[in-house]
């Protein structure tokens, strides 16, 4: 037998994931780019066509490109700080994939957990950390109603977590505005209370990071999410509770069978995706980037589905997450710097959305990456195959090389 | 011979699928007229073959001849125009369509765009008629028995006039009488002037019906004779490329203590109202094989799950080693001593995006040996993987870190093996443990079954091939409507008594395990 080395808990297809996001990137890119040169033909008035695409790169995909790079250094404490929000939610939705399920609710999880940040901070007046957890807790309890729902009734998580996230959103608003009269609204700016200004203790501290990016909200978020991508990675890679979920995940019914309680493990994993999301959520409202407007509020946050397609263009692996968030910030950040009078501020969504919708695809490269690659072995297994002598006595192929190729490419006779 | 006698000539034929080349210069030459058996061993490229003939594929050399004339089949509606028809293996039926709708689909005769469901009615009942397979034409095909299904799809065949027909592997859902019977049927056929290419690896049914025989091995094409002057000692040598032995050794049995005892197990059903096991009692001791026999769908399953802890019993107990695990987990029983290689390997025995060392701990991977605080014990749990593929000889691309969905089904079905035998379990439950697996690999788990049961162990086998039945148990119990209908010593009985009592004609054991002999 041949040995490999290295992690033996790592599949082969790690490469082909990576240069899937790639290409993902790189079409989305390309389609962003067409858009806004499509844009500037429209609106041209008669200009040369070297004039339209110098256009359609200067005003606006030249600043997606260099995302907070283009105004430094505040708006790369800006993409920092959005990206830390997103990193949880990506991997909130892959932690759920590694189970099986298909967390949607991140955004109502996320809600959850910015209400109970402020709960914690405004009306309780904890510290910052002490917020976090309560921002945790709420979100854990909003993940774990789909989970029960699925595994003791059978009913789609998708289904209950897309009602929970209105249904959160809705009683979120209604609670902080309380008529107009809610302990945490400030009627005046019809919005949440300031926290950096009322409650400074409950702001996650920046340790000068506030001060070398020009951004006051910038702060150790950053870090923070990066240690609990970690801390996720070892769950699920190193631990035998990481393995009894992707069992349960790749194979509800064999996890069973090796005497792996999957209703247990449904929940639990739904409980952590939701705790996830929230923790999240405090590190957004609680490093002040902006204020809950219980009013304004109809539509369910965007970090919180973006964080799908975090998950996705990592391939829901939470190291690669880090990363996957902290490009879809950098577009996004790029995206709100384009030139507003020639491109409406509008059109920076669409065009991140275009990426972000083909990152999505980045799962569908992966598999062509891979089936090339096994057709590439294969060709070369045919060889080596043939080379063989005629004659073999024994049933099974002595060599091992050839058998992992015919179970692939063989009809079972069965 | 003059080639004009060849109704279907099938020359040179070459298939690659990556990785493998399926089919190797195979040539297969079908005389008008007569039954032409294809064997071969799982993955030997028969079904590859078959599929180049029905058009599914594409050879990538060879010619394929009608009446010596060179034809080219790119579809299965080309194959239906040469009146090539197929049974397959698994039926293609619409479950909640009547038999006389299956029969007719694709083919339905109309007028002015109206079917007219009184001719085709017609023209089956004649069918049926000239060749003895009684159907109901309206009855829906999720009401009729396996067997009738069949005779759908061979009726199927005939109504599109089909000259050629092709039966992949007819016989492995059917009981001996019914396997009679479809022989005699496909013996009538040819007196009509049909031929029949028989896909099998059953080698008995090729000695009784066939005239001449392709063997296969590996996607090549071993050689074909007439089945008057072969035996099946030489087909089998010829399809394995080594002589096989059949029966299985074993020394005289010494049973000792009851190791599992079940007593009026009740499981309710989940397809139906019924309880599909009906208050089962019996006992497995020490040094034994019980086999439950009996048609797919009688309950085993069930059973196996209520023993198993993957369903809960509606009523009666089960114990293990004198220990009351009714009500158990499935790993404490798994911890009590039971171990359990399931008839699913896909759906319940391995995680097939898992690697093989994480498959070989599935059960395992909580004990102290295999982590410490939560965190599993990479080496250790590489080192086991390792002598157990070593020990049982579980063949894989990258060893230990292959990927178990890459590997074959031999292969994968070891591997179970290995990791339920290396439990040292008291019981070790067997559900079809050799289900679509080749010769080699069924005598090998065969032995293990065997070495279980010298080594003082229990061994409880659900199958349902008759032979397998025969061949390695100890004492048979026939199970027919979830209840068990008749004991026997596979030395004191035949296999036509036993599928009387599968099918429900007759039963030994009243309720209650009374003897009503």
């Amino acid at each position: 037998m041949k040995k490999k080395n290295g992690s033996p808990f790592i599949g082969g297809d790690a490469l082909a994931s990576i240069g899937a996001s790639f290409i993902s990137i790189i079409i989305g890119l390309v389609f962003g780019f067409l858009f806004l040169f499509l844009l500037s033909l429209i609106n041209s008035g008669g200009e040369s066509f070297s004039t339209i695409i110098s256009n359609a790169w200067k005003y606006g995909f030249k600043q997606i490109l260099m995302g907070g790079f283009y105004l430094p250094p505040i708006s790369i404490g800006q993409e920092i700080a959005a990206a830390a929000p997103l990193i949880l939610t990506g991997l909130s939705v892959g932690f759920a994939f590694k189970t099986g399920l298909f967390n949607i609710g991140a955004a109502g999880q996320y809600t959850l957990g910015a209400f109970g940040a402020l709960f914690f901070a405004i009306v309780l007046k904890l510290p910052w950390w002490a917020c976090l957890i309560g921002a945790t807790l709420f979100g854990a309890f909003w993940g774990a109603i789909p989970g029960i729902f699925k595994a003791y009734l059978n009913i789609h998580e998708v289904i209950t977590s897309i009602m929970f996230n209105w249904i959160g959103l809705y009683a979120v608003n209604t609670i902080m505005y309380g008529g107009g009269a809610g302990v945490m609204y400030d009627s005046s700016k019809t919005k949440v209370w300031d926290l950096r200004s009322l409650f400074p203790a409950s702001v996650i501290p920046n340790l000068g990071l506030t001060t070398f990016f020009k951004n006051r909200s910038t702060t150790i978020a950053i870090f923070l999410a990066i240690i609990i991508a970690i801390i996720i990675y070892i769950i699920i890679d190193k631990t035998t509770f990481g393995y009894e979920l992707k069992a349960t995940g790749y194979n509800k019914s064999a996890a069973r069978y090796a005497g792996i309680s999957e209703k247990k493990n449904i929940v639990l994993s739904m409980v952590i995706a939701g705790a996830l999301a929230g923790f999240g959520a405090g590190l957004y409202y609680l490093s002040g980037i902006a204020e809950w407007k219980p009013l304004d509020s109809t539509a369910l946050p965007a970090i919180g589905f973006n964080g799908i397609a975090v998950a996705l263009l990592a391939s829901s692996n939470p190291i690669g997450t880090i990363f996957s968030a902290l490009f879809i910030s950098h577009i996004t950040t790029g995206g709100s710097l384009m030139n507003s009078q020639y491109f409406p501020p509008e059109i920076a969504d669409i065009i991140s959305g275009i990426i972000i919708y083909l990152c999505a695809f980045s799962l569908l490269f992966k598999q062509l990456l891979m089936k090339r690659s096994s057709q590439k072995r294969s060709a070369e297994l045919v060889e080596s195959t043939l080379k063989e002598p005629p004659h073999i006595d024994s049933l099974v192929p002595e060599t091992d090389i050839p058998e992992s190729g015919m179970a692939a490419g063989e009809e079972d006779d069965d | 011979m003059a080639e004009a006698d060849y109704i279907i000539e099938m020359l040179n034929i070459t298939k690659d699928f990556p990785g493998v080349r399926a089919n190797d210069n195979i040539t297969l030459q079908l005389k008008k007229g007569e039954i032409h058996a294809l064997l071969g061993e799982n993955g030997a490229g028969k079904s590859t073959l078959m599929s180049v003939l029905f058009g599914l594929y594409q050879a990538d050399e060879g010619v394929i001849k009608k009446n010596g004339e060179v034809v080219n089949i790119s579809n299965p509606n080309d194959a239906n125009d040469l009146h090539i028809g197929m049974v397959h293996q698994h039926f293609m039926l619409v479950e909640c369509f009547s038999v006389l709708d299956n029969i007719i689909l694709g083919v339905e005769p109309t007028k002015a765009g109206l079917l007219q469901e009184n001719e085709g009615r017609q023209k089956v009942i004649e069918l049926s008629e000239k060749y003895g397979l009684h159907v109901e034409p309206d009855a829906l095909i999720e009401d009729i028995s396996v067997g009738m299904q069949q005779r759908v799809e061979i009726l199927k065949m005939l109504y599109r006039d089909n000259e050629i027909l092709i039966f992949d592997e007819p016989t492995a859902v059917l009981t001996p009488q019914e396997i009679d019977e479809l022989m005699e049927i496909m013996r009538g056929f040819t007196r009509e002037g049909k031929s029949i290419l028989f896909i099998t690896h059953k080698l008995q049914e090729i000695m009784d019906v066939s005239d001449r025989v392709t063997v296969l091995r590996r996607g090549k094409c071993i050689g074909t004779v007439n089945t008057a002057d072969t035996t099946v000692e030489e087909l089998s040598s010829m399809m394995v490329g080594r002589p096989v032995s059949f029966a299985v050794e074993k020394s005289d049995r010494k049973p000792g203590d009851v190791i599992l005892d079940v007593e009026g197990v009740t499981v309710s059903s989940r397809l139906h109202k019924n309880n599909a096991v009906k208050d089962v009692s019996f006992n497995v001791r020490q040094g034994e094989i019980v086999c439950l026999a009996g048609i797919e769908g009688n309950g085993q399953d069930e059973l196996v799950y209520a023993l198993t802890g993957l369903e809960k019993q509606s009523d009666g107990k089960i114990t293990l080693c004198g220990q009351d695990i009714s009500k158990s987990s499935i790993r404490q029983r798994s911890v009590d001593g039971m171990s359990h290689i399931p008839a699913d390997r896909h759906k319940f025995g391995l995680i097939l995006d898992y690697t093989l060392e994480q498959n070989m701990v599935l059960e395992r991977y909580w004990e102290p040996r295999f982590q410490r605080n939560g965190f599993i014990k990479f080496d250790a749990v590489r080192d086991y993987s390792d002598k157990l593929i070593e020990q049982y000889d579980v063949r894989s691309g990258q060893g230990s870190t292959t990927v178990v969905r890459s590997m074959s089904g031999g292969n994968q079905q070891k591997a179970i093996v290995a990791r339920e035998i290396d439990k040292d379990p008291e019981l070790l439950v067997a559900v079809q443990p050799t289900r679509g697996l080749d010769v080699g690999a069924i005598e090998y788990i065969h032995k293990q079954l065997v070495a279980q049961r010298d080594d003082g162990k229990a061994v409880l086998l659900v199958s349902l091939e008759l032979d397998e039945v025969m061949n390695v148990s100890d004492r048979i119990l026939v199970m027919y409507e979830g209840e068990i209908v008749g004991e026997f010593d596979p030395k004191k009985t035949t296999v036509d008594e036993l599928g009387l009592y599968m099918a429900g004609a007759k039963r030994n054991i009243a309720k209650k395990g009374a003897e009503v002999r």
